[in-house]
């Protein structure tokens, strides 16, 4: 489920000798993290994230300070641990990440569409994935409880669990091939059981998280997505129903799990 | 976006409001919305195309169906998939089975291909190590599937063209060609009927588990 580390674990093991240099590399990689336990570079996201809430930006030179998060205009605390939900100015369930982009667009003017087809980590990606980072961190130690009230919710769940048993592609993988059990591993990477709590509180509530092993910040778009790539299955648009219907399968299986996000990630 | 999205959406409306608004819709109306979900949600992306996630086989319907009710598939229906994955196994020509174990063992290291960062003539890996523990000295191994170290010593494997061999070496070969012929909705993929890895690869594989020589059988 770690690409990234898996690619290097197996770049690693085509050298002679395999084992002595991948231990090296697996030892580096725990040294690094528990170097960087005491300061999260999820940090300098968060700040920058922070800044970009009060900044006015767009064709309509505005903040996103009325912006609503699902807890009413410009209520950033514990709004987190209630993604996704369903928003009626929108009539659909939204992410965190989908939401976003409808604030940006209805409050700033941008490009909501043109936001959504620009790649992780570029142009206002960035801005999405640092403004998702401080957010989450707002509700830092609050307890997941998205609502299930409205029938969308319900519907978005039902939809969810069925997308994460889902098997398909050339090699049969489904979310829960690797999710669907309790103390599995890939290579030496352990995955959390994401059908319940604790491990949807692991595996969700850790999002978005910074990733050592490649030095990048993960927003929950980003890391679903590469969890299909690596299922070898076609490309999931960002905000696009299905991923958001997964994290509201992911989220109400996380309830009493406290969030920990933004979290340091392999 | 917008306009798949306003789609998907008239569709979940409809069975809504079929189920009525406070109720949770049935399971026939979910498959009906999870549907329309994944045709608004993904698009073809080089390799990977939209039928992957839109045109899952029957192998893969029944046991997803299974796999989201929680419960096994009933054994009749089992029995028929597995069937029809063992029929479906490619047996390698002129009974020549077993391959390289070196080369073997790299194809069970690399778990390269198929995705859409993947070219279409690329090298394709086994993914083996992702799930087995395999040989002795590689400790970066998952756990998803059984341990296969020391998998041809066990069976009593010393001689790979000995007729007291051929059982287990057909056995070996047809389960890494095709898994579902011997479990219906066993989680190890298709390498061989699924195309991931070549005719060449699976004899590279079977002689990295059997070869009295490779290290899994030290």
């Amino acid at each position: 489920m770690k690409a990234i580390f898996i690619a290097s674990a197996l770049a690693v093991c085509m050298l002679p000798p395999a084992m002595a240099q991948k231990s090296a590399a697996i030892s580096a990689i725990e040294e690094y993290r528990a170097l960087l336990a005491d300061g999260n570079p999820a940090e300098l996201f968060e700040a920058k994230g922070a800044d970009l809430w009060r900044q006015k930006r767009g064709p309509k030179k505005a903040s996103l300070e009325a912006c609503d998060l699902g807890l009413g205009a410009g209520v950033v605390k514990g709004a987190f641990v209630q993604l996704p939900r369903y928003f009626a100015d929108t009539s659909r369930v939204q992410d965190l990440e989908s939401r976003l982009l409808t604030c940006m667009s209805s409050l700033q003017g941008l490009d909501e569409k043109a936001i959504a087809k620009t790649a992780f980590g570029k142009g206002e990606q960035k801005n999405v994935t640092a403004l998702a980072t401080w957010i989450a961190s707002e509700s830092r130690g609050e307890t997941f409880k998205l609502p299930q009230a409205h029938s969308q919710e319900k519907a978005f769940y039902e939809v969810g669990k069925r997308l994460f048993f889902q098997r398909g592609g050339p090699h049969d993988f489904a979310c829960a091939s690797c999710h669907g059990s309790d103390d599995q591993r890939i290579r030496l990477q352990d995955l959390p059981n994401l059908t319940k709590n604790p491990g949807d509180g692991i595996g969700f509530a850790a999002w978005p998280a910074y990733r050592v092993g490649n030095g990048q910040m993960w927003g929950m778009q980003q890391r679903l997505n590469d969890c299909y790539r690596q299922q070898r299955f076609p490309f999931p648009g960002f905000g696009s129903d299905a991923t958001i219907a997964l994290g509201v399968y992911l989220g109400v299986n996380a309830a009493g799990a406290k969030s920990i996000a933004p979290a340091l990630k392999r | 976006m917008k306009s798949n999205t306003k789609w998907t959406l008239s569709a979940l409306a409809v069975a809504l409001s079929v189920a009525g608004c406070a109720m949770a819709p049935s399971a026939a109306e979910v498959k009906t919305m999870t549907d329309a979900v994944i045709k608004s949600s993904f698009t073809s992306k080089g390799i990977a195309t939209l039928d992957r996630a839109t045109k899952p086989d029957e192998t893969n319907r029944a046991c997803s169906e299974a796999d989201t009710a929680g419960k096994p598939l009933d054994e009749k229906t089992a029995k028929a998939i597995e069937e029809a994955n063992f029929a479906a196994i490619k047996w390698p020509a002129g009974g020549y089975y077993i391959g390289d174990f070196k080369r073997g063992e790299k194809i069970a290291q690399s778990g390269k291909g198929l995705s859409w960062k993947d070219k279409a003539d690329g090298v394709n890996g086994g993914n083996c190590y992702n799930c087995h523990k395999i040989s002795e000295e590689e400790i970066s191994h998952g756990t998803i599937g059984p341990s296969l170290y020391n998998y041809g010593k066990i069976r009593g494997v010393k001689d790979l063209y000995a007729p007291e061999s051929a059982a287990i070496v057909q056995y070996t070969w047809g389960k890494i060609w095709n898994a579902k012929a011997y479990n219906a909705c066993s989680l190890m993929p298709r390498a061989g009927h699924s195309g991931i890895l070549t005719e060449a690869q699976v004899k590279d594989i079977v002689a990295l588990l059997l070869d009295p020589k490779s290290p899994v059988n030290k």
